[in-house]
């Protein structure tokens, strides 16, 4: 059973399209990927890649945040079949042979990380970040995690980590 | 793979320790609840009611039932026991009535998410619609059209004076009010409001539940307490306890918002009904419409004061709007009367409180509890007071603050009291900014404080330690940690009291069938009352570990000392000793058998006075010890626009003792910014029954731009004698002196009280131009 058949289908039957493949950490992977299915349906449902999370699905909080070809992109505002060819980064992807990303590290050590629902979605957003600007300041941090919504650390510790990030 | 983390001594209290599961959490394996994927798994939706009170006349389920992959519906009928607080009110499915737009009347699980909301869409349900009760107004009209119409029908699992559509009323007195309002020199009286906060954990509520072929339900859920969802899920399907087992996967954040339970007991009934594993999970839409909220309030308030400053009575009127369903009600209302008073000796106190139902959203147990409620009132009225007498705010609470040995209102004894402490160093911190206005081209700035006082104690909990053979250590208690830290801070505790490095001690993740028992995370008591239980089952353990070394090594148990790294030895000898490893190996092959330690207990500190009657109506027999905190922050206001800018915040609170500085300060960082939140810019709004803003985009919880970049933890120490290691509480403190603190700020930058929160730019443009 294709477990992303649409209601409007006759769910008993698993519908004859082309995969698509997509290249996700490096990886490339192929499924028969639906035309409005999104990236983040895609990832965790399809490929069980369940570390971007779906915090609202409409695109506000940030929780599903990806990198495709190094841009912070929502998940759930993204289609996969427009992702073809480009580089998905997860945070399944972020470490490297079992070491940590500094910008996962620095979270880990600032005591950033609480619930822990919002942390995929904004190590992705600050290593994007880092990526194109290695040492912002702290508005800039600001600005760069404004769109990844804390309930529980109220961002102190947040911005913190990253601006111990820049340092290695 | 992640590294672990070490103390590597002594010091495992009192470390800033990262949480046991961060690392987990920063590389993506952390399993929440929709993570979880079962074989042959169904998924839910609801059908919600589209309106706010009517009668339910018919239920055609069909279409839905025969609908293509959908393989159970269910309706209120196939679930008749109701649920809910000290009132059991509450259908998990509406039956008879619907009672807010967004109530939950049919669940259908289907193969896939997309059917299943295809199919709730066919749930045919005729309505006879009947007049909604809105605001506390309504509810409290002569004639309204009730809510519930005949409360004494149901079950009630504590007493509760109702009425009409008042579901509770309550009362505390304490001296001679009426006779103490002629020996003030000032007396100010307000009218407060407060708004609908929504929890707003990054995590929708969910549950996924499945049946072992022997018929026992496993039940994973975004909970703060296994053991309720074991118990409540029992009750309302009839269910024996032994034959559920519920689970906490990793929890993405609950406030209060999932004490009790949600969608678990439908989530088992379908898959009881369908025999395959169920999951629900509620889009965020339907998490703002058919879930909890914190309660609006409207406050009467009226203090009296002497020239010098002096408090001599205060009386205090609280009405909460309950919404369509009793859930924690009374108790919201008892504790926000309980605070009402604030944490000063004031001789004289009347405070009167009611709850009500309207045809809303439910509201419940969030953060604070009834607290920031009657804080924002209280401490407003403070520095309205002191403005009226000419005096400093800090001067004006410093001399009336209580101190340790005074009674609570209430009757109960202040133990441990570090609230002077903690007002003397926020003044400290903020020495030199202005508390005069700068005004910089439309722009004014102001500093604002505000003090509060909380509790952390409440009912039971349990907790186990077993030494394992290699000397390593298991601790289980049950307390399920929603992100707050508690796993990391107990682990602390027993490895504090056994000398283990941290990396030793297994936290069991709180499962029904393993753990303990713990009654709820909720009240911020997590680290008080199971790190109790966990202290003293340790030090059973370390007990037995001397008395094994005692017999090992000849000596006598009391010339033990434990020593870093799991080792026991004979102090002022140090090369006499055994490893934890050896006693253990000992114990499990040779003599006594494993090495276990348990303890449970029930909070037992001092009751409210009974005898003399002062407290009417009251849900709580006693509650806890009680914690002190003071708030400051700086705002600057934009008399143009409106908008109000914190610019720092400070937070000193009294923590008893602080087990995990770096937690500690996450949730006093935290709760100022959820504080922030309720103060400005959150506010659930109605147009009519339906609830306007059900979006993330539409309900603006604060974002990194938001807030302050320094909030700046100041942790006060006065160990509680009867805390583990002598620590308290810090859960919830944090949010509860923001709003009062900026509404202080706003006025003492514009000269204008505002008395209603959130404090929105249009409220602070209508407030300024009014003046
Ligand atoms: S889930 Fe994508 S932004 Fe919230
Ligand atoms: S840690 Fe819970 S939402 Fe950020």
């Amino acid at each position: 059973m294709d477990t992303l058949t649409r209601a409007n289908n006759n769910s008993s039957v698993v519908e004859d399209r082309p995969n698509i493949a997509l290249t996700v950490n490096g990886a490339t992977r192929e499924a028969p990927i639906l035309t409005d299915e999104t990236l983040l349906d895609t990832l965790r449902v399809r490929f069980g890649l369940t570390g971007a999370k779906r915090g609202c699905n409409q695109g506000v909080c940030g929780t599903c945040t990806v990198m495709v070809d190094g841009q912070a992109v929502r998940a759930c505002l993204s289609l996969s079949v427009n992702c073809t060819g480009l580089e998905i980064v997860t945070v399944e992807g972020l470490a490297q042979d079992g070491i940590l990303d500094p910008v996962q590290r620095a979270l880990v050590e600032s005591g950033a990380i609480q619930c822990g629902f919002c942390t995929p979605g904004l190590a992705i957003a600050a290593r994007a970040l880092l990526n194109e600007n290695p040492e912002p300041t702290v508005e800039e941090i600001r600005v760069a995690v404004s769109g990844n919504i804390c309930r529980c650390s109220g961002y102190v510790k947040i911005v913190e980590a990253i601006v111990m990030a820049t340092r290695g | 793979m992640v590294e672990s983390l070490t103390t590597g001594d002594l010091r495992a209290v009192g470390a800033r320790l990262p949480r046991e599961d961060a690392a987990e959490k920063a590389i993506g394996a952390a399993q929440y609840l929709d993570d979880i994927q079962l074989p042959g798994m169904l998924h839910t939706a609801f059908a919600l009611s589209p309106l706010a009170h009517a009668r339910i006349v018919a239920v055609d389920a069909e279409a839905a039932r025969s609908h293509p992959g959908v393989h159970g519906v269910l309706t209120g009928e196939d679930l008749p026991r109701l649920g809910g607080g000290a009132i059991k009110d509450m259908p998990f499915l509406a039956r008879g009535k619907v009672r807010y737009m967004g109530e939950p009347v049919a669940a259908v699980a289907a193969e896939t998410p997309a059917i299943a909301e295809a199919a709730a869409l066919l749930v045919d349900v005729e309505y006879e619609e009947l007049p909604a009760v809105l605001t506390i107004e309504d509810a409290l009209a002569a004639g309204a059209p009730l809510v519930h119409d005949d409360i004494g029908a149901y079950e009630l699992s504590h007493p509760v004076e109702h009425s009409g559509n008042v579901l509770s009323r309550q009362e505390i007195v304490e001296g001679d009010v009426d006779a103490a309002w002629a020996d003030c020199d000032v007396i100010v009286e307000n009218e407060f409001a407060t708004g609908a906060q929504y929890h707003h954990a990054l995590e929708p509520t969910g549950a996924v539940a499945s049946f072992d072929p022997g018929g026992k339900a496993t039940v994973w859920s975004t909970t703060q307490s296994v053991f309720r969802v074991q118990a409540e899920v029992a009750q309302l399907l009839d269910m024996p306890m032994s034959k559920i087992r519920a689970v906490s996967p990793r929890i993405g954040g609950t406030f209060g918002g999932k004490g009790g339970a949600h969608l678990q007991p439908v989530a088992v009934a379908l898959a009881r009904r369908t025999g395959r594993p169920v999951k629900a999970v509620l889009p965020r839409s339907s998490d703002f419409m058919s879930m909890l909220r914190r309660h609006p309030a409207k406050i009467s308030i009226k203090t009296g004061a002497k020239a010098d400053g002096t408090l001599v009575a205060r009386q205090v009127e609280v009405t909460l709007e309950g919404g369509a369903y009793c859930n924690e009600s009374p108790a919201v209302l008892g504790f926000a009367l309980l605070m009402a008073r604030g944490p000063y000796r004031i001789p004289n106190v009347r405070v009167t409180g009611r709850a009500v139902y309207t045809n809303k959203l439910r509201a419940g147990g969030f953060r604070g509890f009834g607290n920031p409620q009657s804080t924002f009132a209280g401490e407003s009225q403070i520095d309205e007071l002191a403005a009226a007498l000419d005096l400093d705010p800090f001067d004006i609470r410093l001399k009336n603050a209580i101190k340790a040995g005074d009674t609570w209102l209430g009757g109960q004894t202040v133990e441990a009291c570090g609230l002077i402490d903690c007002i003397a160093k926020l003044r400290a911190a903020t020495e030199g900014r202005s508390r005069k206005p700068k005004p910089v081209a439309g722009k004014s700035r102001g500093l604002g404080i505000a003090c509060l006082a909380h509790v952390c104690g409440l009912l039971s909990t349990a907790a186990n330690v077993r030494l394992l053979e290699d000397g390593s250590v298991t601790l289980g208690t049950g307390a399920v940690d929603c992100g707050q830290g508690s796993d990391i801070a107990l682990a602390q505790i027993c490895a504090g009291s056994l000398g283990l490095d941290i990396s030793r001690v297994n936290y069991v993740n709180p499962d029904t069938d393993a753990s303990p028992y713990n009654w709820s995370t909720s009240g911020s008591r997590t680290t008080y009352m199971a790190g109790r239980a966990v202290a003293t089952a340790s030090e059973e353990v370390k007990e037995r570990i001397f008395e094994h070394a005692a017999e090992m090594m000849e000596c006598a148990a009391e010339d033990l000392e434990i020593r870093p790294g799991g080792r026991v030895g004979i102090a002022g000898i140090p090369d006499r000793e055994v490893s934890f490893a050896e006693v253990s190996r000992r114990a499990h092959w040779g003599v006594g058998g494993p090495i276990m330690g348990q303890n449970a207990l029930m909070y037992d500190g001092e009751r409210f006075d009974p005898k003399r009657a002062i407290v009417k109506g009251f849900p709580f027999a006693n509650l806890g010890t009680y914690v002190f905190g003071a708030q400051a922050v700086e705002v600057e206001v934009d008399e143009a626009t409106g908008s109000i800018a914190v610019v720092e915040g400070w937070s000193a609170h009294d923590v008893g003792r602080a087990i995990n500085p770096l937690g500690v300060e996450g949730q006093i960082q935290g709760g100022f910014v959820q504080g922030i939140g309720y103060a400005l810019t959150e506010e659930l709004v109605w147009e009519g029954g339906a609830l306007a803003n059900p979006s993330m985009m539409d309900y603006k919880a604060p974002s990194a731009m938001d807030v302050p970049p320094s909030i700046n933890p100041i942790v006060v120490e006065h160990p509680e004698p009867s805390g583990p290691f002598g620590a308290k509480a810090i859960g919830e403190p944090g949010l509860i002196g923001v709003a009062p603190a900026i509404a202080n700020a706003v006025a003492d930058a514009t000269g204008t009280r505002l008395r209603e929160i959130p404090m929105t730019p249009e409220r602070v443009l209508r407030a300024l131009k009014s003046g």
